[in-house]
């Protein structure tokens, strides 16, 4: 999904908001918003790529004024909804006022069956895919190429878990890339590595 | 005055909506309260640097659990007796040198090994680090006081699946020979990110 979330190498925002032993949590509601998610995870209520998915699919403005908990909160709020656990107006009456939800789902797809196996030191491309559904292949490297530096053991196969389509567990890529090739005279030097899903990818 | 309904509604505040799901969920009989309870605890007493502190520490005075920790970073952890959440299958340790600075993110949300290195502090979160890291990786570590010499490779790992990355600081070369605790004391979270040099 091409959306707001899909953050990297996108330009225009200030420095960074950095402090010395910065905090991860502001506010009591936040740790209970943490571990909310968390327990509902642990209960089997949806997956980490469903939960990961919900907030992608929240309405770019609400999603770039929320808060990182605020995006939490939403995407709980939003399976449980879906799922049939509870209704959205059982939740607008008990929270006394509206309750934004993420907007709808596309749907998912599986692996590809022409997968390959690839080794450290291949010379790999990002496949051209457009998926409106979940994806977690970052928008910038997209049809780039780089070579492989490591492999991963087989995860579940996210533009399919997010969506409850059946599919194989399949191995990542730690894919290295260099930045002159992502943004070609528009990056710092750097080399930028991305654990890419064996489907995303084909032979450079 | 008027019986009508609004047609606009006021959205509930943050706090009422966390509330309302849970206590929803709870009326189903499922097990919120003590779930929440535990996790918070986890979150705010367990899952903290000081424990990636220690694997660093560790790997700077024994070379053979280096070799470990470098070949399979979740077998090594778990020799300490830190343990990671189901879904993170796999952790990769990223060894700096003194022409290499590793340096993690992830620009889709906010993906950390947090039982080993702690929950995410707020800016690693923020669209501002999301956004730039990648791009303008040299320029970023400068603004957050961290100025690499031309010569330092910068090594930027976005975590956009289940595998998780810490990098290892390079041992500061006058703490040689010190005990294991004292060295975990000089470990920081910034450092294991790599946004900071010890």
């Amino acid at each position: 999904m091409d959306g707001i979330h899909d953050l990297g190498g996108k330009q225009g925002f200030g420095r960074v908001r950095y402090t010395l032993n910065a905090p991860a949590f502001h506010a009591p509601w936040e740790v209970r918003a943490n571990a909310l998610y968390g327990q509902a995870v642990r209960l089997g209520l949806f997956n980490m790529d469903e939960y990961r998915h919900a907030i992608e699919r929240m309405e770019p403005r609400h999603y770039l004024g929320a808060g990182y908990y605020e995006r939490v909160l939403t995407s709980v709020v939003t399976l449980c909804v879906e799922k049939g656990l509870v209704s959205r107006d059982e939740l607008e009456q008990r929270a006394g006022g509206a309750v934004p939800l993420a907007g709808p789902i596309a749907p998912g797809r599986g692996n590809r069956p022409d997968r390959q196996r690839f080794a450290p030191g291949d010379r790999v491309r990002v496949r051209l895919d457009h998926v409106p559904g979940h994806i977690r292949m970052p928008g910038y490297i997209r049809g780039k190429c780089g070579v492989v530096v490591a492999e991963s053991p087989a995860y579940p196969f996210p533009d399919a878990h997010a969506h409850g389509v059946p599919a194989q567990d399949e191995p990542t890529y730690d894919v290295r890339f260099r930045s002159e090739d992502l943004w070609p005279q528009g990056a710092d030097a750097a080399l930028v590595h991305v654990g890419v899903f064996q489907s995303y990818l084909e032979p450079a | 005055m008027t019986d009508q309904p609004t047609v606009v509604q006021r959205t509930a505040p943050l706090e009422q909506r966390l509330e309302a799901v849970e206590a929803a969920l709870a009326a189903r009989g499922l097990p919120i309260e003590q779930g929440i309870a535990e996790l918070s605890h986890k979150a705010q007493e367990e899952w903290l640097p000081r424990n990636g502190a220690r694997v660093v520490a560790r790997a700077w005075v024994d070379p053979d659990f280096r070799r470990r920790l470098l070949a399979d970073g979740r077998s090594a952890v778990a020799e300490l007796g830190l343990s990671m959440p189901p879904h993170h299958r796999h952790l990769v340790v990223l060894e700096n040198t003194p022409t290499v600075q590793n340096v993690i993110c992830c620009t889709l949300c906010s993906c950390t090994a947090f039982t080993i290195i702690g929950l995410p502090p707020d800016w690693y979160k923020d669209l501002e680090y999301r956004s730039r890291v990648v791009r303008e990786s040299r320029t970023v570590l400068r603004e957050m006081g961290l100025d690499l010499p031309p010569e330092v490779e910068i090594r930027v790992w976005d975590t956009t699946a289940d595998t998780r990355y810490m990098v290892l600081p390079e041992q500061p070369p006058h703490t040689l020979g010190w005990p294991q605790e004292k060295l975990a004391a000089l470990v920081t979270r910034d450092a294991m990110i790599g946004v900071a040099r010890l």
